[in-house]
């Protein structure tokens, strides 16, 4: 007869970080079904050769530092990766693009930094910010959405050669906004049917269908709701500030920031990573509502359409800093030291 | 009503209490053989008593009062004091009491107190404290050394605990249940003891049936007020029933009866209860049995030091035999300490013996990289950063995880619990605790040696010091009398002092004076110098009883090599101190 002689605790819940993965990917299917629907299939291409690339590169990292692949490639965690960064690239984007953005996701921001959990950027946004520094132009192209384009893009030819004709690409709503400071926001409503009702054609309803997503996970108790909240909150009250009604200049109105680019996206799938977040609840306030900020301030004032990218790595900086000051209080210790 | 207040985090693992409290209590046959180990409580052990052969009854005290006592829970003879296994979570031996039972169960008359509201206060915890009374709920405090003492430290508060958080443990329930009657007596002599006003038993809402006969029992007694709460693990710890019952938080590293708080199991009250009205000692509890390898879980009224294997054969639990291990646990499954033997006895603090199946428990996989997902932080019911200790922990920095309060950890293992990577968080944070205790002895040790030395340098240089001063003195004074001497000599013959003559003497008492000091440290040298030939004695003798030491008790031959290193330790010192005078000489 054999006893086990282990310490406590004996028992585990049922909760497994593969597991974790595998509910923040099917979270992200009803956004994914909304961007397929009005922008085409392009972005199941992206995230077809996303997935290949990622465990390619995972598995070859894996190798390289000596640690077992098998086990490690069943966490799903290179796989959202790719699924993150493939959501966020533009439909139709050249194949050999998708597969550098994950590729430097996976081996440069993941792997060289001691991989899962040592991270601390977010590599999808990392591998989002290199392809949008190195190449602005494919980055930049959308596709018009579903009932604004006179004909589909050919994907085949879209995905070796890249968006080549202006017919089927346009401005994003938030690109119009950024670049139009001089007339009224009537005015230039009505001159781009982008708009749609509040974030954007198409854009209103991606967002939505993200935020469905993430409110699932919420229920599902995958993340806590600070951070989104806190992002959610303080780009809406941004917005709200500086919103003048009648000029183009005021950077827009809160829903519209709250529903057009990746505001939904960024809030329940990109911040609420919880490696390079911050960890205590009060901390993730305070993370979510800087990048809350910076993406308004970035928005608006920025050098580039789109800013959840670039707000999520500056406040992955800020994370052992706001973890710092954030230290909850212990129990039994006095109310005093809170800070 | 008062009201219920909640404490940060917290889980909900499944509770699997039907396994072990729909069966009605057992009493569980009397073995052939007792095992009572000294040691079944926080504090030192008493010594023995009585010696092999000896004839004992039932209730008699086996041990002196110099620590906890330990009492024959039948009749029979001594068989054995030696070294058995024991149940701790060392693994290791311990001395053991051995009684052969006699089947007779006589038993001899106990002490009991006819009014115990007229007795002394001092007298009622001494006689706690010769009936070998402990905390009944797990740590196995002894209750007489939570008592005040006099009437000026009376603690207003007593809080029952009958909340039984453990998943699977039903033995509080059952014996609430079954012996509501007896709890309430022990909560009145608490109370007495205690001078406490009001009394809170607080329960989870997780035992309708212990919470109403409890009811039932405490029915027409002001003081006392059963509080009902959510079940949630771990709300049955001290400082989070306190905190439900109170809305109030036992200082970080202090005590309840900081707040005015006494904190007691209802299983003690009812073993307070038998010792002073019924003069009966601690010498049996109740246990669940359950998990699902038990054929027939439930609940057993048990003798203290009944072997494991015993019970666990009366609940119809075979344990695996060949390579298939299992778990055999005391306690729960949460914070339950696993045997290394099913010979161990049943001891005052085993409130479950649980025998999982093998994949009853959840998934033990290997551990995962932590993602810092920081469900752990939600679930830490003392409001600490799990992950954050454990990175700190694996980066050993004592300073950051004392920073971040791993003192206050409760090993709860709710952050375990909910890993989703599977780490063993709480066996980081033991092993951390472990080494912090171990630096700072470390430190404290080192400190202690390092004012010794500078005391006795300082002893040295003083009376050095002191002895150069005498001299001083002294030369003074023969010098002033040589100066007398020749003055009066020289003003026999010419009638005033030479000052050549003078200033000659000055100089042959000065060259005298510096000899003197030079034989004094040729003094100090020689000194120096046998301190280090006894040192060099003392380090050949450890050397050679290193050497000549057969290594089968490896305490004994780590003491050896230490000592060894402290007598080399010495020496180098010893060393160092004899050149330094050599030189001296040699200047002078």
């Amino acid at each position: 007869m054999s006893l086990l002689v282990v310490t406590s605790p004996h028992a585990h819940g049922p909760m497994s970080t593969a597991r974790v993965m595998r509910l923040v990917l099917l979270a992200t299917l009803p956004g994914v079904a909304a961007l397929v629907y009005y922008f085409g299939p392009g972005v199941l291409f992206n995230l077809l050769i996303g997935a290949v690339t990622a465990l390619a590169c995972e598995a070859l990292a894996l190798r390289l530092r000596q640690r077992p692949v098998l086990g490690t490639l069943g966490d799903y965690s290179a796989l959202v990766t790719a699924t993150l960064l493939c959501i966020a690239l533009p439909p139709y984007a050249p194949w050999w693009l998708v597969v550098l953005g994950v590729s430097f996701s996976i081996l440069v921001a993941k792997h060289l930094y001691g991989g899962l959990g040592y991270n601390p950027f977010n590599p999808a946004m990392v591998g989002y910010v290199v392809l949008l520094i190195s190449f602005p132009v494919y980055m930049t192209r959308w596709v018009a959405p579903r009932s604004l384009a006179d004909s589909a893009p050919n994907g085949s030819e879209a995905l070796f050669s890249g968006l080549g004709f202006d017919a089927v690409t346009m401005a994003t709503p938030l690109d119009l906004m950024r670049r139009n400071d001089s007339q009224l926001l009537a005015d230039l409503y009505a001159a781009n049917p982008q708009f749609g009702f509040f974030g954007g054609v198409g854009w209103e309803v991606v967002n939505l269908a993200f935020l469905a997503g993430g409110l699932w996970l919420l229920y599902r108790r995958v993340f806590t709701w600070h951070a989104p909240v806190a992002m959610l909150v303080a780009l809406a009250l941004c917005a709200t500030l500086f919103y003048a009604e009648g000029s183009s200049a005021s950077g827009g109105s809160p829903l519209f920031h709250l529903l057009s680019g990746a505001t939904m996206f960024g809030a329940f799938f990109i911040i609420t990573d919880p490696v390079s977040s911050a960890v205590s609840n009060r901390g993730r306030l305070v993370f979510g509502a800087l990048i809350g900020v910076l993406v308004y301030a970035i928005r608006v004032r920025g050098q580039y359409p789109d800013a959840v990218a670039f707000a999520v790595l500056i406040a992955n900086f800020a994370a052992p800093f706001i973890d710092h000051y954030t230290q909850p209080r212990v129990y039994g210790t006095a109310r005093s030291r809170e800070s | 009503m008062r009201r219920i207040h909640d404490f940060h985090g917290g889980i909900y693992p499944p509770e699997r209490k039907g396994l072990s409290n729909t069966p009605p209590l057992r009493k569980a046959r009397m073995p052939e053989e007792l095992v009572l180990p000294l040691a079944q409580h926080i504090g030192p052990p008493a010594k023995p008593q009585v010696a092999v052969g000896d004839r004992v009854l039932g209730g008699q005290r086996l041990t002196d009062l110099s620590g906890l006592p330990v009492h024959a829970p039948t009749s029979g003879h001594v068989s054995a004091i030696e070294e058995r296994p024991v149940p701790h979570a060392s693994g290791l031996r311990g001395p053991c009491i051995v009684i052969a039972c006699d089947g007779l169960d006589e038993w001899g008359e106990g002490d009991r107190f006819e009014d115990f509201r007229k007795a002394d206060r001092g007298e009622l915890i001494a006689h706690l404290h010769a009936s070998g009374i402990a905390g009944m709920g797990g740590a196995g405090f002894p209750t007489a050394r939570k008592l005040p003492r006099d009437e000026a430290s009376s603690i207003p508060t007593l809080i029952i605990n009958g909340t039984e958080c453990e998943p699977y443990i039903t033995a509080d329930d059952i014996l609430m249940r079954e012996r509501a009657a007896q709890i309430v007596e022990g909560v009145e002599i608490l109370a007495h003891i205690a001078g406490s006003r009001e009394i809170l038993i607080g329960i989870e809402d997780n035992k309708p049936e212990a919470i109403a006969a409890m009811r039932e029992a405490v029915r027409g007694r002001e003081a006392m007020e059963i509080m009902v709460f959510p079940t949630k693990y771990p709300s049955g710890g001290e400082k989070q029933l306190i905190e439900i019952l109170t809305g109030r938080q036992v200082p970080s590293g202090g005590l309840p009866s900081d707040l005015g708080i006494l904190c007691q199991n209802v299983g003690t009250a009812v073993a307070v209860a038998d010792a002073v009205l019924r003069g009966r000692p601690l010498v049996s509890r109740i246990t669940t049995v359950t998990g699902e390898t038990p054929q027939r879980p439930g609940n057993f009224e048990v003798l203290i030091g009944t072997p494991m294997r015993q019970l666990l054969a009366e609940a119809g639990c075979s344990l695996p035999t060949g390579s298939e291990a299992r778990r055999l646990i005391m306690g729960g499954p949460m914070m339950g300490v696993t045997m290394p033997d099913a010979d161990c006895p049943i001891v005052k603090t085993t409130n479950c013996l649980l025998v999982p199946a093998a994949d009853e428990l959840g998934n033990d996989q290997t551990a995962q990289a932590c993602i810092r997902c920081g469900h752990c932080a939600e679930a830490c019911p003392a409001s600490l950063l799990p992950q954050q200790l454990y990175w700190y922990a694996r980066a050993r920095d004592h300073e950051r995880l004392e920073e971040h309060h791993l003192a206050d950890c409760i090993e709860c293992g709710a952050c375990s619990f909910v890993c989703p990577s599977n780490i063993p968080l709480v066996q980081y944070y033991r092993a951390s605790k472990a080494a912090i205790r171990e630096q700072r002895a470390e430190d404290a040790r080192s400190e202690r040696a390092r004012q010794r030395f500078e005391a006795r340098q300082q002893r040295i240089e003083r009376a050095a010091a002191e002895k150069e001063a005498k001299r001083a003195k002294r030369k003074r004074a023969a010098m002033a009398k040589a100066a007398d001497k020749a003055s009066s000599d020289a003003g026999g013959s010419a009638g005033e002092a030479d000052p050549i003559q003078a200033a000659i003497a000055r100089a042959k008492a000065r060259r005298a004076a510096q000899a003197d000091g030079a034989a004094d440290a040729e003094g100090a040298a020689a000194e120096a110098a046998a301190k280090l030939a006894k040192v060099e004695a003392r380090l050949e003798k450890a050397r050679a009883t290193l050497a000549a030491d057969d290594g089968s008790d490896p305490a004994i031959s780590a003491a050896l090599r230490k000592a060894v290193e402290t007598t080399e330790a010495k020496l180098a010192e010893a060393r160092a101190a004899v050149p330094a005078p050599v030189a001296e000489t040699e200047q002078a």
